[in-house]
């Protein structure tokens, strides 16, 4: 699938000027932080020692944000004026962007789990890798992940059936497993690998793997879409074949290639409505 | 002095003396309600003034599901019902989450913070007793008690088919005080066993396997030995065939069952002063009406045989039904109902747990969405509000949603605003299915209960159903103090303006427990200790010794030893038996 062509028509209108708040981590963090007040959404309307006082949890404690950030600059008037730039590495600190739904995170290291979960609007970009759980359940916006991502990107919550519902995760480098779990709509896109059962429980959307995948691709997937560029270690076998296609056209992506067209999951319900794409050229035996 | 308080020139609506929303005094001395507080104790007492607003009797539940093994599972089922639905620790409060499934504080704090201060659990598996108080002891707040589940026991099955009324009594005699439990529980009569086999019952006359006991024996035999003991209540029945189109009509042959025996509610307690007669009128309590009245052969062609059952209720003086209003949104199924869980999982695919609870019941558990795209959900919702509105003697209808089943108690709100207004009713009207209107009567139902209707319906009803009048569901003189203060002035009520009687049926004004103020606001700011209830029902000794030779024959089939059966008081928080048919 090397003549992939993504039409991004997905791009966040920017809301004119934004208001630059900068996070500069002061020292290294032992327990986890439980950060969901690092969204626009909260940082919006105040100045820098009101977002300093925001409490973020750390086990069964809680301590101002200040004490483990630098806090420079003051929010926007509004979420979609507030522009948050971490300045370094936040990979235990958790749940950055929970919830947002308007404005920009920029994250120059990696981010910890959940960063963008229930994201609503907006934008993240994380230039490292991201934990677990990034964009899980989310709803609208972009996160945008330089580097690689954990298990359960865009996925739905431990025993819950629907994942994402909307909104577009980009990732240029690869993820682990359970990517897009009951996915209901939106898009995923991963430049590299998955791991196993990407795209399980699938309801909706669409994913884009441009890279390789492990078993369970698609399993009990019910309705959606799932494009496979590279081989697929142990296909699912609830799959059947429909046709050579020479292009996949779904929402606002198209690729142009040599796929085999799939339908399924059938494993459990004879009524499932997924499709699955797999590059020709890398799965001569399917 | 704790316990001692006035709730002044409130409106009070107290059915069971008949006080239809007079401006009055309530007094409360000690944690039990008094004529008057002399001067003195005046200055001491705490005064809530309750002028402008609505007083009852504390909120009783009759029929709830929040203690035991299968409530359990859900809790551990269902991850994605707890983590958005989180309460934080106070000084005073434990920490909770969970919505259709709370943990047991959470469950506490939600109820009194609507302004109950009584739930039943409606199903105690005999093996899952110990486990079902160890809850119900953590359950703060609450006066507690459980339904024994006992229609598809060996032992019983045994004794009914012999036609032994004397052992199978002196049986659930001894089960009651073994296991510390309140009433009787039958449900599915004798279907849950075929379950074991992978079988249902379809008719009240079809013999179940190697027992060959029918349902109809069953139900007869349970009433019987019901009224031979004297039980606070009448049998807690879950009728067979439930949920499925067509259901309703062995829902309305079961009820003529026990047609025609008294009933002799036999209690050896102090009773609390009360206009009407405090004692137990009806010889059986149906339970959920809503899921057990389904007409029609397929979900394609089912409607509502709500209407046929009511007028059935209606010329008839034994029978007292729970609705298990499904008010939309997120449930969690369980009942010791085996088959139609499995039936539900086909339905929907779900995830789901099923249980054999050895040579006793079985039990199911399966999260469950009612939504209002759904044309069956929509119908449901109305049957829900059918059952109290067409049958027209609030006396016989208790307001459940057979929490989780229908959806949490939390959403008891809704129901009771439902109830009265048909503007909130016909705003749901137009969000769901058209099923709703056309298979249903609901559209073409005006009434709009009363405060007094609906403090029948959630006080004084169940708590004379179910035996506790002695000190729940009223205000007379030497009841407990258990007390709701709504913010709402009657004169004032506009049922149209729904949206105030939602917010203030969320959150309660205040809510006392044994005098003492508990919550105010929907926030909690007591803690004051709680009872759990369990009858002691007396027989003779002989025949004690006689059936417990019988048992403890038997007993090897069970996977523990007989000693190890009992459930020991010290599972329970203050443990408060009844008296039944004798004394101590």
């Amino acid at each position: 699938m090397t003549e992939g062509v993504l039409i991004d028509k997905g791009k966040i209108e920017s809301a004119g000027k934004m208001e630059e708040v900068v996070l500069i981590p002061i020292k290294e963090i032992d327990i986890k932080l439980e950060a969901d007040v690092i969204t626009p959404n909260s940082f919006a309307g105040k100045n820098a020692r009101e977002i300093g006082n925001l409490p973020v949890w750390q086990g069964p404690e809680t301590y101002p944000l200040s004490e483990f950030f630098e806090v420079i600059g003051s929010g926007g008037i509004s979420a979609a004026e507030t522009l948050i730039r971490i300045k370094g590495d936040a990979k235990r600190v958790k749940r950055i962007g929970e919830g947002m739904s308007a404005g920009k995170i920029e994250i120059e290291g990696s981010a910890g789990m959940h960063v963008g979960t229930g994201m609503k609007g907006g934008e993240i970009v994380v230039y490292g890798d991201a934990d677990s759980w990034a964009g899980m359940e989310m709803t609208g916006g972009l996160l945008n992940i330089k580097g690689n991502a954990g298990d359960h990107v865009g996925c739905a919550y431990r025993g819950k059936w629907h994942g994402m519902k909307g909104g577009r995760i980009v990732i240029e480098g690869s993820a682990r497993h359970q990517l897009g779990g009951g996915m209901d709509g939106g898009e995923i896109l991963v430049e590299g690998n998955v791991e196993g059962f990407c795209g399980i429980r699938q309801n909706g959307g669409l994913i884009v793997v441009k890279g390789r995948a492990l078993r369970g691709t698609g399993a009990e997937m019910a309705g959606g879409t799932i494009v496979i560029g590279g081989k697929i270690e142990r296909f699912s076998p609830g799959f059947e074949y429909v046709s050579m296609v020479n292009s996949v056209k779904a929402g606002e992506v198209e690729l142009i290639g040599e796929f085999k067209k799939f339908t399924g999951d059938y494993a459990i319900s004879k009524r499932a409505k997924g499709v699955l794409y797999v590059a020709a050229e890398k799965n001569p035996e399917l | 002095m704790a316990g001692t308080i006035a709730v002044k020139n409130g409106y009070v609506f107290d059915p069971l003396n008949e006080i239809k929303g007079e401006i009055m005094d309530i007094f409360i001395k000690d944690g039990k309600v008094v004529r008057e507080l002399s001067s003195a104790e005046l200055k001491d007492a705490k005064v809530i003034d309750a002028s402008g607003m609505t007083v009852m009797p504390g909120g009783v539940d009759s029929h709830s599901h929040v203690a035991g093994a299968k409530v359990n599972a859900g809790r551990s089922m269902r991850p994605e019902d707890h983590y958005k639905a989180n309460l934080q620790k106070t000084s005073l409060t434990h920490s909770g989450s969970g919505y259709t499934v709370p943990s047991v504080y959470k469950q506490g704090y939600d109820y009194a913070a609507m302004g109950y201060t009584t739930v039943f659990e409606a199903a105690v598996p005999p093996l899952e007793a110990r486990h079902t108080h160890e809850e119900m002891r953590a359950t703060p707040l609450l006066d507690m008690g459980g339904y024994l589940v006992l229609g598809n026991n060996f032992f019983l099955m045994r004794y009914l088919k012999d036609g032994d009324m004397e052992k199978a009594a002196a049986y659930v005699a001894w089960m009651m005080k073994t296991h510390k439990t309140y009433g009787i529980k039958c449900v599915n009569p004798a279907g849950v066993e075929n379950w074991g086999w992978g079988k249902n019952i379809n008719s009240l006359d079809e013999a179940n396997i190697h027992f060959e006991i029918t349902p109809r024996e069953v139900i007869k035999g349970l009433t019987e030995i019901n009224e031979r003991l004297g039980m606070p209540m009448p049998v807690h029945l879950h009728a067979n065939n439930l949920g499925h189109p067509g259901c309703y009509g062995i829902t309305r042959d079961s009820l003529k069952i026990p047609d025609g025996i008294k009933p002799r509610q036999n209690l050896d307690v102090e009773w609390a002063e009360t206009k009407l007669d405090p004692a137990r009128d009806r010889s059986v309590y149906l339970t959920h009406l809503m899921f057990n009245s389904f007409a029609g052969t397929t979900w394609g062609d089912c409607e509502s045989g709500v209407k046929d059952i009511a007028g059935y209720v209606n010329n008839k003086d034994h029978v007292v039904i729970d609705s298990g209003c499904t008010p939309f949104g997120e449930a969690t199924v369980m009942t010791g109902d085996g088959p139609a869980i499995h039936d539900l999982y086909t339905l929907t695919g779900n995830k789901w747990s099923n249980t054999d609870v050895e040579m006793e019941c079985g039990s199911g558990v399966l999260p469950f969405t009612y939504l209002k795209s759904n044309p069956v959900h929509s119908l449901q919702w109305a049957m829900g509000l059918e059952c109290l509105m067409l049958i027209k003697d609030p006396w016989k209808t208790i307001m459940t949603t057979d929490s989780p089943n229908g959806g949490p108690f939390t959403k008891y709100p809704e129901v009771m605003t439902w109830l009265m207004s048909e503007a909130f009713r016909n705003q749901t009207f137009s969000e769901c299915h058209k099923w709703a209107n056309d298979r249903s009567e609901l559209g073409g139902v005006n009434r709009e209960l009363s405060l007094y209707d609906l403090s029948i319906l959630t006080r004084a009803n169940p708590a004379r159903t179910i035996g506790m009048v002695h000190r729940k569901g009223s205000l007379g003189v030497g009841a407990d103090g258990d007390v709701t203060v709504y913010n709402i002035n009657p004169q004032q009520l506009d049922a149209n303006n729904y949206e105030t009687l939602l917010r203030a049926f969320r959150k309660a004004e205040y809510t006392v427990k044994d005098g003492k103020i508990v919550a105010v606001k929907g926030e909690i700011v007591s803690l004051p200790e709680k009872r759990t209830y369990y009858s002691e029902v007396h027989v003779e000794n002989e025949r004690e010794k006689e059936m417990l030779a019988d048992v403890k024959d038997w007993f090897r089939y069970y996977t523990l030893g007989f000693a190890n059966y009992p459930t020991p008081e010290k599972y329970l928080e203050n443990p408060t038996p009844i008296q039944v048919n004798g004394k101590r």
